[in-house]
């Protein structure tokens, strides 16, 4: 377990001028954020082998990790403290962090590593022993890596860490050793407390992540980014990759055949036309 | 004796459709794999739905009684469900895709240092081990992977394994005394859209986009799933917007579904809303533009205006309904 207040906030360059803001009354808050970087939602998926071709691809700092990412910048402006961005993955996955420094994070760790050969426990051993070098009040994830769709590392980590999580996460509260967080299920949501450190995991509408300007782009640039391999954290690779969930092949759905289509002019005759299909090909009425 | 087990939600006596379904699969495994078919249910009601378990082919339920388990706590349930799973040690651990399944399996496998395939949607037990495919992209592609830990774990995507019933009598009930502590806390429950029924496991969803032209006419969509009992859906442009909450959205972002019918007026069909319901079964898309995206998946295409389709489609279920 990590000491609370065990370093004071690093004022680094690129968080002087929002640290500056935050209430001198707080107690800071370090924040760990885990991003993977993975390709554009808009983009189209093409098979290489037993993985993706990235020929030609944009990646993006994963959507949910963007709340994450923002909730945990927020807490530093209140209150001040660091905000560490981990990631584990290749050589592009470094400008995850720069975006992630250019919004406001004020540190980064990059684990390099073929991430696409390795399961999720394998990530999220990588993780943990990342974190357990950085001082942390709460470590933040997105609810799930867009792409691998995964939705499992998050909750590993909190269990190798040995923290409480609370998933889904639609709304957030940080108080003195504890933290107070919505978890959305289905129809219904839950009001969580827990106490810190904790890990959390973001859902879309946990707030509205704000771009990067110029200015903060600048100043990631001067931010050095901590790279390190897998040996470097003490673990075996032999742990990491090709274990316990092992790809066996990747392929592209069928093409969809086009289906019937009709004229809707009539809307009458179009709707009774919708209730047939409905009844005799759906069989759902 | 190794076999299957999966862990099995209760909702006002009942199993959960998830439950059902990972309980269906579970047992056809169980019979490639050796072994019985057990559930494991948490709660005091735990031993009330004996019967209904063994219908879908559970010799035993592991029931966890102990009022700590009451409600659903990650911690808690992890510590019970750990200690089924040494007493019984299991071949396969199956978790319906809900909300608390995909919240405990991961950190039970953590715990028991094993691998899991997540939102599988299909299963099989090839050559000793848990082959599964599972969407990834959001069904832009599909992996197969093979899941090599003992236990080997895997979540159901709802939808995907029907829920079918053997001939069985009551599963057997085993009494687990264990209990579990959990530093979170549950202290408030907010019930969002009472009576409404949930996106993931809804067998017809009726998804409206930006056709509607304005939040207002959303009233559209929501009169006729009720009419058909269905959920509704929404695309990404119109929860961006604001007319619906985020929870309503279909696609990469948002939920990936397959029901049996998906109905969608005015979505264009952006590829992240494709990517989310393209594996529905039959798709029905009412959009006035003749070259919209949506047309090349759609079963039945309707090119008109759905300002006056959806009323007169929702009279006519509600007639045949009548009927």
């Amino acid at each position: 377990m990590i000491a609370r207040r065990l370093a004071p906030p690093v004022h680094g360059i690129s968080n002087a001028v929002s640290a500056a803001r935050a209430n001198p009354l707080e107690v800071p808050v370090n924040s760990v954020v885990c991003v993977t970087h993975v390709p554009d939602t808009e983009s189209r998926i093409k098979v290489s082998g037993r993985g993706i071709d990235e020929a030609g691809l944009k990646f993006i700092v994963s959507p949910y990790d963007e709340y994450a990412l923002e909730a945990a910048i927020r807490l530093k402006e209140a209150k001040g403290g660091d905000v560490t961005v981990v990631t584990f993955g290749p050589d592009r996955a470094a400008h995850a962090l720069r975006e992630c420094l250019a919004r406001g994070a004020t540190k980064a760790i990059h684990v390099k590593g073929d991430v696409a050969t390795a399961d999720s426990l394998g990530v999220a051993k990588v993780l943990a022993a990342a974190i357990k070098g950085i001082p942390h009040d709460i470590v933040l994830f997105g609810k799930q890596g867009v792409g691998g769709d995964n939705a499992l590392v998050g909750p590993m980590v909190a269990e190798l860490l040995g923290y409480p999580q609370i998933n889904v996460v639609t709304h957030l509260e940080v108080g003195e050793g504890t933290l107070k967080a919505h978890r959305e299920l289905e129809g219904s949501e839950e009001v969580i407390e827990a106490p810190m450190p904790a890990v959390i995991t973001a859902q879309k509408g946990l707030n509205e992540p704000r771009y990067s300007s110029l200015k903060g782009i600048m100043a990631a640039k001067k931010v050095a980014v901590d790279t390190k391999s897998v040996a470097d954290l003490g673990l075996s690779e032999a742990d990491i990759f090709n274990q316990r969930v092992v790809y066996v092949s990747l392929e592209l759905p069928a093409e969809k055949s086009g289906g019937r289509k009709i004229d809707g002019a009539d809307p009458a005759a179009a709707a009774r036309e919708i209730l047939k299909y409905i009844r005799e090909e759906a069989k759902a009425l | 004796m190794p076999g299957v087990l999966v862990f099995c939600e209760v909702s006002e006596g009942r199993l959960k459709k998830a439950s059902r379904e990972a309980l269906s699969i579970g047992r056809k495994l169980a019979e490639k794999a050796g072994g019985d078919l057990a559930a494991f249910v948490a709660g005091s009601g735990a031993a009330g739905v004996a019967a209904e378990c063994g219908k879908y082919g559970a010799k035993k339920l592991y029931a966890g009684a102990h009022g700590s388990l009451d409600n659903y706590t990650t911690e808690a349930y992890a510590t019970v469900l750990q200690q089924v799973v040494k007493d019984s040690s299991p071949s396969i651990l199956l978790f319906g895709g809900t909300s608390n399944g995909r919240d405990l399996a991961p950190r039970l496998a953590a715990r028991l240092n094993v691998g899991v395939a997540s939102d599988v949607d299909r299963l099989e037990w090839n050559d000793g081990k848990l082959r599964a495919r599972r969407p990834v992209y959001s069904g832009k592609a599909f992996a197969t992977v093979d899941v090599t830990g003992a236990p080997a774990i895997a979540t159901c995507r709802p939808n995907a394994f029907p829920a079918e019933e053997s001939a069985g009598g009551a599963a057997e009930i085993v009494n687990v005394t264990a209990q579990g502590e959990s530093r979170a806390r549950v202290i408030e429950t907010k019930i969002s859209e009472a009576g409404e029924v949930s996106l993931a496991e809804a067998d017809i969803i009726v998804s409206g986009g930006r056709g509607l032209k304005e939040g207002s006419n959303f009233s559209l969509i929501r009169d006729l799933a009720h009419a058909i009992g269905g959920a509704v859906g929404a695309s990404r442009a119109i929860v961006d917007a604001g007319w619906v909450d985020h929870q309503y959205q279909v696609g990469q972002t948002g939920r990936v579904v397959s029901p049996n019918l998906y109905i969608a007026a005015g979505v264009s069909g952006a590829i992240q809303h494709l990517a989310g319901m393209s594996s529905s079964k039959h798709i029905v898309a009412i959009n006035k533009d003749a070259e919209a995206p949506i047309f090349r998946i759609a079963d039945l295409a309707v090119v008109g205006d759905l300002f006056q389709i959806l009323p007169a489609l929702t009279e006519e279920v509600k007639k045949a309904k009548a009927h």
